[in-house]
């Protein structure tokens, strides 16, 4: 063939400018890191970064002006990826402003942080809009491997180390398998596009249980991603040991974009043999809510506690992509925005509060929070209350939304079982929030200012969670116009 | 055609029955006396120093790290190598985004002290 | 000159069934040495197997197809299982920094 062919168009970049952007942002910031001295502050590499997140999303609305396949078919924009893109980038943005008040109270305030965000958020970039599972792999290990690092950034800390390594080996574990089943889907079908092998799993009569095969092999590789039950022991440790910001960047960066590309395999190549697969999602959906919900009651560390409801809000996106639909599409699309904004809120909370290196990290610790900063305790319940689901919060619309279009695909005992899920889970969000407002201060000493960064993130994500509780059409309709994928 | 393998597996037969004779011979024949100096590692006839279990610097694996980086990553021109005509210019500036990613890594390693055995 | 083995045992082409079997046999070989080894190096070895399989896997299908993709696959793998490999080892080595120890079941400071 002529490789004049391959060579990609201009299109093809501005359809792949975001990531585009953050890339040479990050190498851009390797050098100014290296060419600083070590001893000097580096809290202005962390505005760059700000300024690089900033530029990549402008950058999401021009890739999305130019819909289409971009560089031989291996990268769709499309609405869905654009969504996918904005929602880890706000995480990403959030990280950002949190880590640098982070960092130097940590005494660990170096760039290579900041850059590491960027090429993580790159790699969910790519995971988000990638259209060929070799993509899906590249971007799924670009986002990985520097989260690894960020897990362990505080290098003397025995619990950052411990998450990142478990971080780590579990991570790699899951890439192996999902990596096997990608080589036997390339196997039968001899493709890895998305759209040919679906072309190919519907055209074909040959192999389609290999194919099964080997969709159980992803399944298992994405659901580790994910965290979804029984594949989310690495969770609350990597969570929980995790510095603060990061553990929030985890909870809802990587897990959006891995729900990204779990929607855009199943819906797309998969889809020819749903009826397979829906049973074991229904498992995994169900047993995801349980764990995550059973455990959280128990636990006395809020970053834990704040780990094993994330699992427990993966368990509800499950059971929105159970129903293998648009409008379950659409939901789960609303409720990982909700959650992005939900429990970064949370997690910027615990940031703040949990003072130099982390020791103020349990329930107790937080008891009469409301008397000693209020400010803290009120943007603090608002992401308690959505993740618990309350009315008027971004929360409830999501669970509404997921449960509903279970209903719809007359899922009625998932729907009933996870509608008991989230009452469980009212008790453990209830406890913080006895802890905060009906107990007297432990000390009395005086509260530290809470960083600006850190208050922006908070009132953001705050005003962001009860505008989409009062105002859910804003990203519902959009979500709702791009739940289709090109097929 | 399974015969015509019969002389692999004479020769393999006899692979395992030569040592095995040889060591059931020697161990019947050789006087066995007990002495300290027998338990001891043998370095050519040399007096062994030191335990074989020592650590080595961590130094090593800073750069054995940065060794498999770095010498992995080449493959990547392997396949440029293979379509280099048909690629012309185009290729040679995607190698060049490539190698320069690349040197941008290694300048940040060499500022930071990595390539420096202290 | 005259061989010692029959003729087809230079000729015959192993079946490139053998080769996923064998690929499906490392990959369980890596996935049950990560569940029950004790090591850390030991279990991070487990995982270059499963990918290493993943490798084979690859450039089997490859062949049979007559096309080259799947070796080029093979090469964005051992790519990121060498940068894998790079972060993996730092790691462990800040984790024998703060414990010196690299026994998996030792590293448990985080729990309920």
């Amino acid at each position: 063939m002529n490789p004049a062919a391959f060579y990609p168009t201009a299109t093809d970049y501005l359809r792949f400018l975001p990531e585009l952007i953050l890339t040479i942002g990050g190498v851009l910031l390797l050098v100014l890191e290296a060419l600083t001295g070590d001893n000097k502050d580096k809290s202005s590499l962390g505005y760059l970064a700000i300024a690089v997140v900033l530029g990549a999303m402008f950058a999401v609305p021009v890739a999305l002006a130019n819909p289409g396949t971009s560089f031989n078919g291996m990268i769709v924009s499309d609405g869905f990826a654009a969504f996918f893109r904005m929602v880890t980038l706000l995480v990403g943005l959030f990280t950002l402003l949190c880590s640098t008040s982070y960092l130097s109270r940590e005494k660990a305030n170096t760039g290579e942080f900041y850059l590491l965000v960027l090429f993580s958020l790159a790699g969910q970039g790519i995971m988000a809009a990638s259209n060929e599972l070799i993509m899906v792999f590249l971007g799924l290990e670009i986002a990985s491997i520097s989260s690894y690092v960020l897990a362990g950034f505080l290098r003397d800390d025995k619990r950052g180390s411990e998450a990142a390594l478990k971080y780590f080996l579990l991570g790699s574990f899951a890439t192996a398998f999902l990596l096997y089943g990608i080589s036997w889907i390339y196997g039968v079908t001899g493709a890895t596009n998305l759209v040919a092998i679906r072309e190919s799993l519907a055209a074909g009569t040959s192999g389609n249980s290999m194919a099964v095969a080997a969709a159980a092999l992803m399944l298992i590789g994405l659901a580790f991603k994910v965290s979804a039950a029984p594949f989310q022991a690495w969770a609350p440790d990597v969570y929980q040991g995790a510095p603060a910001p990061v553990s929030g960047f985890l909870s809802a960066g990587p897990k959006a974009a891995a729900f990204a590309i779990f929607l855009r395999i199943f819906q797309t190549s998969f889809e020819s043999f749903s009826s397979r697969y829906e049973p074991v999602l229904w498992i995994l959906a169900l047993a995801t809510m349980l764990v995550g919900n059973f455990s959280a009651l128990w636990q006395s560390n809020v970053k834990r506690m704040l780990a094993y409801s994330s699992i427990a809000h993966a368990g509800y996106v499950l059971v929105a992509v159970t129903t293998n639909s648009n409008v379950g599409t659409a939901a789960a699309m609303f409720y990982l925005a909700a959650y992005a904004l939900m429990n970064f809120g949370a997690f910027a909370a615990v940031t703040h509060l949990a003072g130099r290196g982390e020791s103020h990290v349990t329930i107790d610790d937080l008891k009469g929070l409301a008397s000693k900063q209020p400010v803290v305790a009120g943007l603090l319940t608002v992401c308690l209350l959505s993740l618990t689901g309350v009315p008027l919060t971004a929360g409830f619309f999501g669970k509404f939304y997921i449960f509903k279009a279970a209903i719809d695909n007359h899922l009625y005992w998932l729907s009933a079982l996870g509608l008991l899920n989230s009452a469980i889970a009212a008790y453990y969000y209830l406890r913080i929030l006895a802890a905060m407002y009906m107990h007297e201060p432990k000390t009395t000493d005086h509260p530290e200012p809470v960083p600006g960064g850190i208050q922006l993130t908070m009132w953001f994500s705050a005003a962001g969670i009860l505008t989409l509780g009062v105002f859910p059409g804003l990203v519902l309709d959009y979500a709702n116009r791009f739940a289709t994928f090109v097929k | 055609m399974l015969e015509g393998y019969l002389p692999l597996f004479v020769f393999l037969v006899l692979c395992i029955a030569f040592p095995l004779a040889a060591l059931l011979v020697g161990k019947a024949l050789r006087p066995s006396v007990f002495a300290p100096a027998k338990l001891e590692s043998y370095e050519c006839g040399i007096e062994a120093v030191g335990g074989a279990r020592g650590r080595y610097s961590v130094r090593f694996y800073l750069v054995a790290i940065l060794f498999v980086i770095f010498d992995v990553e080449t493959v990547f021109l392997f396949p440029w190598a293979v379509r280099y005509k048909q690629l012309g210019w185009f290729g040679v500036a995607e190698a060049l985004v490539f190698l320069g990613i690349l040197v941008v890594g290694y300048v940040w390693a060499y500022k930071k002290g990595a390539l420096e055995w202290v | 000159m005259t061989h010692l083995l029959p003729p087809e045992f230079f000729t015959a082409t192993v079946p490139l069934n053998a080769y996923l079997i064998l690929s499906a046999i490392l990959f369980a070989i890596g996935a049950c040495g990560f569940m029950f080894r004790k090591n850390i190096i030991t279990i991070y070895m487990c995982i270059e197997l499963m990918l290493n399989a993943v490798n084979l896997s690859f450039v089997t299908f490859s062949y049979q197809f007559g096309k080259v993709d799947g070796q080029i696959y093979s090469f964005f793998v051992m790519v990121v299982a060498a940068a894998e490999a790079a972060v993996g080892l730092a790691i462990i080595l800040t984790i024998f920094r703060n414990r010196g120890t690299l026994q998996i079941d030792e590293i448990d400071t985080l729990k309920n």
